[in-house]
C-alpha cells in the first residue's frame, strides 16, 4: 500500500539552516501558531552546533502524526532558510512538497577558503524546483532590510509560509504566537519583516 | 515570572523535553538539582539556573557528573528530594556513586536523568545506558513526548521515595530535544529542610553493609517489579494476533506507522514507559494469543531480550524479533519510515517507502571553530613551534572542533579527561614530542587526576590548558574558575594555575595566545624544557569571545581588513589560521583577493600578527537591531 497525501490529515516542515539565522526561533512561531489555532503539534530541534556555522535543522509536525522527526521523503513543506541547504535537504521533499526557500547564500568556510566552490543560485534552484510540486525562491535579505532589519529575514520566511495558507492557521493565531515568541523590543521589526513575507506567500496562491 | 513557574491552569506551554523535566520536577517538589552540562541534557540544569532562586531550588554546576550524583545524593538522604541530570556518558563518570547509591538508597526521592545520544548527534559514543539500570537494580522510567517528561519526572520522584531507591528517567536526543504542548500541575509551596540521620550501619558501605543492602536491594527490586506491573505508562492499544512491544520516541514512530498502514485491528500495541524491573507479567499477558511479535527500540535490543525471555519462561511459541537485517536497525536513530518498514517486512505487508530524491553533491558545511575564537590562535603557534609530526592528543569541547583542516590539531580522543592521561602513555612508548589539548571546564571535570597522575610518574608532556573562562561547547555554563560574570570580572573561586602547580607541576606559564609572538616564544621554551622529563603545563588563557560579549556587553573598536595593494595571495592566512571571517575570491574577470568579511571579524588581530598585509581599521559599530 502507498501513503495517501493531499487533505489536511498531517503536515510535516521540514527547516534548515545555518547556525545563527534564527531557524530554531523561526520553528517555536510555527509550532507557537498551531498551538494558538488549536491544532496537534509536534517539533524537533537539534541544537549544539548553532553558534559554529554548521546545518541547523528543526521540524514541525502537525496534525494525526505524533512521530517529531520527518523521514526522507516525508516533508510536505521544507522552509530552506540558505539556498544550498535546501538542495541538501532535497531526500526530505516528495513529488508534492512545497519549497520555500531564501535565494541568499550564506557561504561555508570550504568554500571561503578555495576548497570548493559554490554552486550557482539558479542551478541549486533549478535542481529543487524540478523534483518538487512548488516553490517559492525568494531574497529574504531584501525583504527584511526593507521591513527594518535584515537579522528577520527568518521572520519573512514564516510570514510566506504564513500567507500560503497551507496551514491551517488563522491570522489571529499567527499574531498571538508572533507576541509570544518574541521579546517585545524587536516585535515590531518582526512583525514587519513577517508580514512582507506574507504578502509574497499569498500573491504566490492567487499567480499559480 | 518564568513560563516554567507559571501556576497551573491557563492552557498548554509549548516545551522542550528538558523544560517539562523541570517543570515536572518543581510539580514533584524538587529542591536540590545538580549537574555537569552536557547535550542534549544540558537545558534541564541551564532552566534550573534561571529559575533556582525564584524557585526556592539550591541548583549547582557541579565540576563533573559523578560529583552531581554524589551531592545531590547526600541531599536525597537528608530528606529533601533531588534530581541530578547528565548526557548518557556522563553516567559513566558517575557509575561507581550510581553503583552503591542503588544500595544505600534514599530518603527523599531523588531523580537521575540520563540523556542517551543515538546517533551520536553531538556525542562521542551511541551506548544504551538502559543496561546501567538493569546492571544497578534501579528502577527506570521512559518517556516518549514533553507531556510524558513532565508527568513521569513527578512520577519517578514519588517512585523513588516510595522505595528508598533512586530512579532513573531515560530520555533520548528526540524526548530531550522535542518541543511539544504541556499542561501544568500545581507547584508545592515550599520544601522541606533536610534533616541527616546518623544510621552508619546502614549508610557506609562496609563489606558487612553490603551484604546486608545487597539483599535488601533484592528485595526492592521484586516489590519495584510489582509497581512496573501496575504502572499507568505500560499500556495496549489495538487488537489482532500481531503484536509490537514498543517504548520511548519509537513508541510514537510506531504509532504513525500503525495509522498509515491501517493496522489498527490486526495489531496489538504493547507501549512500555516502566521499562525496568520489566513488567514480565504485563508482557506474558500481552504475548498470550499473539502469533508474531515485533519489539521496536532503538539502539541495543534491551526490551527484545526481556520479551523473549518471558515468552520462553511461559513455554509460548509466539516468534519475537527485533533487531536484524531488514527489521530493526541496531545502529542510529529510528524514524517512521524505517518502522514501517520493518513491520512489512515482518508482518509480509506491501509497502513502498516514499521515494526520496538524491541530494545534488555540495561543498561541505562543517561547524567550526568561530571567528576571534582563541583555540585557533593557540593551535596556530603550537603548530608552528611543535611542526606536523609531534602527537596531539586532544579532548572534549569546541576545541575538538580544531580536528577538521586547516588545523588539524587533533590525534586522539576517547573521552573527557583522556588528553592528559594518554598524553602520558604516548610519551612512555614513542619518541616523538607529545602535546596535550585540554580546555579548562575538562580540566576541572576530569583533567586533574590525570595530571597527578602524570607528574608522579615523570611522563613526559606539555598540556596546554586551553582556557577561555567557560564552559562554551554546552552554551557558556560556568565551571570553578569562571572569572567574567554579568556583573563585570570577578575573583575566580578556583585558580587554575593554582591547581596545576598544586598538583605538582613546576613548568608552569600562563599566555595569552593572542599574542603571538609571545605565544611561541613561551612554546619554545617549554619545548626546550622539555629535554628534561616531567609535565609543563602552558595555560592559554583568553576568554570565549561570544561569551566575554555576553558577559561584558563588549562592542568592537576595530575590524581588520586586508590592503589589496600589498597582499601577494600567498593564502597562508586561509591555510594555515583557517578564520571563517576570511574569504577568497574571484572577480569575472579572473582578479582574486582575499577578503576579511567586517561583520563577522572580531577584532583579535592574530591574523594582522602573521601577515603585514592586514591592518586594522576603526568601525563606529552602534549595533543593529537583533532578530
Amino acid at each position: 500500500m502507498t501513503e495517501k497525501r493531499g487533505a489536511f490529515e498531517s503536515l510535516r516542515i521540514f527547516f534548515t539552516g545555518v547556525g545563527g539565522q534564527g531557524t530554531l526561533l523561526a520553528t517555536r512561531l510555527v509550532g507557537q501558531a498551531a498551538l494558538e489555532e488549536g491544532l496537534a503539534v509536534t517539533m524537533s530541534e537539534i541544537h549544539g552546533m548553532a553558534q559554529r556555522g554548521g546545518v541547523v535543522e528543526s521540524s514541525v509536525v502537525v496534525g494525526t502524526a505524533v512521530s517529531p522527526t520527518i523521514a526522507d521523503g516525508e516533508a510536505d513543506i521544507l522552509m530552506a532558510f540558505e539556498p544550498m541547504e535546501a538542495a541538501r535537504a532535497l531526500p526530505k521533499c516528495h513529488g508534492e512538497s512545497l519549497v520555500i526557500a531564501s535565494a541568499n547564500p550564506i557561504v561555508p568556510f570550504t568554500v571561503a577558503t578555495g576548497r570548493s566552490t559554490y554552486p550557482q543560485i539558479e542551478a541549486l534552484r533549478q535542481a529543487v524546483q524540478e523534483k518538487v510540486g512548488r516553490i517559492i525562491w525568494l531574497d529574504t535579505v531584501e525583504a527584511a532590510r526593507k521591513a527594518g532589519s535584515e537579522r528577520a529575514s527568518n521572520m519573512v520566511m514564516i510570514g510566506v509560509l504564513a500567507g500560503t495558507g497551507r496551514l491551517p492557521v488563522s491570522n489571529a493565531s499567527w499574531r498571538k504566537a508572533l507576541e509570544k515568541t518574541l521579546p517585545g523590543r524587536i516585535l515590531e521589526v518582526n512583525r514587519r519583516a513577517f508580514e512582507a513575507g506574507f504578502e509574497v506567500g499569498k500573491a504566490s496562491i492567487s499567480s499559480r | 515570572m518564568h513560563e516554567l513557574l507559571l501556576p497551573d491552569g491557563g492552557g498548554k506551554h509549548l516545551l522542550l523535553g528538558n523544560e517539562a523535566i523541570v517543570r515536572g520536577a518543581l510539580e514533584g517538589n524538587v529542591r536540590f538539582v545538580a549537574a555537569y552540562p552536557g547535550t542534549p541534557s544540558s537545558e534541564i540544569l541551564d532552566r534550573f539556573h534561571l529559575i533556582g532562586a525564584e524557585a526556592g531550588v539550591y541548583v549547582e554546576y557541579s565540576v563533573n557528573e559523578k560529583v552531581s550524583m554524589e551531592v545531590a545524593c547526600a541531599a536525597a538522604v537528608s530528606g529533601v528530594r533531588s534530581l541530578c541530570s547528565m548526557k548518557h556518558v556522563g553516567l559513566n563518570v558517575a557509575a561507581d556513586a550510581f553503583m552503591t547509591l542503588a544500595y544505600v538508597g534514599v530518603k527523599a526521592g531523588m531523580v537521575i536523568v540520563v540523556a542517551d545520544d543515538p546517533f551520536l548527534h553531538s556525542s562521542q559514543n551511541e551506548q544504551d545506558n538502559r543496561y546501567f539500570a538493569k546492571m544497578g537494580s534501579v528502577p527506570m522510567l521512559e518517556p516518549s513526548t514533553p507531556e510524558e517528561a513532565k508527568r513521569m519526572t513527578t512520577a519517578a520522584l514519588e517512585l523513588s521515595e516510595r522505595h528508598g531507591i533512586p530512579c532513573i528517567l531515560r530520555t533520548t536526543t528526540r524526548v530531550n530535544h522535542c518541543r511539544g504542548p504541556v499542561s501544568y500541575g500545581s507547584l508545592p509551596e515550599k520544601g522541606p529542610r533536610g534533616e541527616f540521620r546518623k544510621d552508619p550501619f546502614n549508610l557506609v558501605v562496609i563489606p558487612a553493609v553490603g551484604r546486608k543492602l545487597r539483599l535488601g536491594l533484592l528485595e526492592k527490586l521484586s516489590r519495584l517489579q510489582e509497581e512496573a506491573e501496575r504502572s499507568p505508562y505500560n499500556t495496549v492499544e489495538g487488537s489482532g494476533t500481531w503484536g509490537i512491544v514498543t517504548s520511548g520516541v519509537s513508541s510514537l514512530y510506531v504509532a504513525d506507522a500503525v495509522r498509515d498502514l491501517g493496522l489498527q485491528e490486526r495489531v496489538k500495541v504493547l507501549k512500555l514507559g516502566f521499562t525496568f524491573p520489566h513488567p514480565r507479567r504485563t508482557i506474558r499477558e500481552f504475548l498470550h494469543g499473539l502469533e508474531k511479535v515485533l519489539v521496536v527500540e532503538e539502539l541495543e535490543p534491551f526490551l527484545e531480550e526481556a520479551v523473549k525471555i518471558v515468552a520462553q519462561e511461559a513455554g509460548l511459541s509466539v516468534h519475537v524479533a527485533g533487531k536484524g537485517v531488514d527489521l530493526i536497525p541496531r545502529a542510529f536513530e529510528l524514524d517512521a519510515v524505517k518502522v514501517k518498514m520493518a513491520m512489512a517486512n515482518f508482518f509480509r505487508l506491501p509497502y513502498t517507502p516514499p521515494a526520496a530524491f538524491a541530494a545534488p553533491d555540495l561543498p561541505q558545511r562543517p561547524p567550526n571553530l568561530c571567528a576571534g575564537c582563541p583555540h585557533r590562535a593557540t593551535y596556530y603557534s603550537v603548530r608552528k613551534v611543535f611542526g606536523d609530526d609531534a602527537v596531539y592528543p586532544s579532548d572534549i569541547g569546541c576545541y575538538t572542533l580544531g580536528i577538521l583542516p586547516p588545523l588539524r590539531m587533533a590525534d586522539f580522543l576517547i573521552c573527557m579527561g583522556s588528553g592528559i592521561s594518554t598524553a602520558g602513555g604516548f610519551s612512555k612508548v614513542q619518541d616523538k614530542p607529545v602535546v596535550a589539548f585540554i580546555g579548562d571546564s575538562t580540566f576541572f571535570h576530569s583533567g586533574m587526576t590525570g595530571l597527578v597522575n602524570a607528574v608522579s610518574h615523570d611522563h613526559r608532556f606539555l598540556l596546554v590548558i586551553l582556557d577561555n573562562g567557560t564552559t562554551a561547547m554546552t552554551g557558556h555554563q560556568p565551571h570553578p574558575g569562571v572569572e567574567l560574570t554579568p556583573q563585570g570580572k570577578v575573583k575566580p573561586k578556583v585558580s587554575l594555575e593554582s591547581v596545576v602547580r598544586g598538583c605538582g607541576v613546576e613548568r608552569v606559564v600562563t599566555v595569552n595566545p593572542l599574542q603571538v609572538k609571545k605565544m611561541q616564544e613561551a612554546l619554545q621554551a617549554m619545548r626546550d624544557a622539555m629535554k628534561e622529563p616531567g609535565v609543563s603545563v602552558l595555560i592559554a588563557k583568553s576568554p570565549c569571545p561570544l561569551f566575554e560579549n555576553r558577559m561584558l556587553k563588549k562592542r568592537r573598536k576595530i575590524v581588520f581588513e586586508v590592503d589589496a595593494s600589498t597582499c601577494d595571495l600567498c593564502k597562508r592566512c586561509l591555510e594555515e589560521l583557517g578564520c571563517p571571517a576570511f574569504s577568497w575570491e574571484q572577480s569575472q574577470g579572473g582578479a582574486q583577493c582575499i577578503r576579511i568579511n567586517a561583520a563577522l571579524c572580531s577584532g583579535c588581530s592574530v591574523c594582522s600578527q602573521i601577515c603585514k598585509s592586514i591592518k586594522p581599521r576603526r568601525i563606529d559599530d552602534s549595533g543593529g537591531e537583533d532578530a
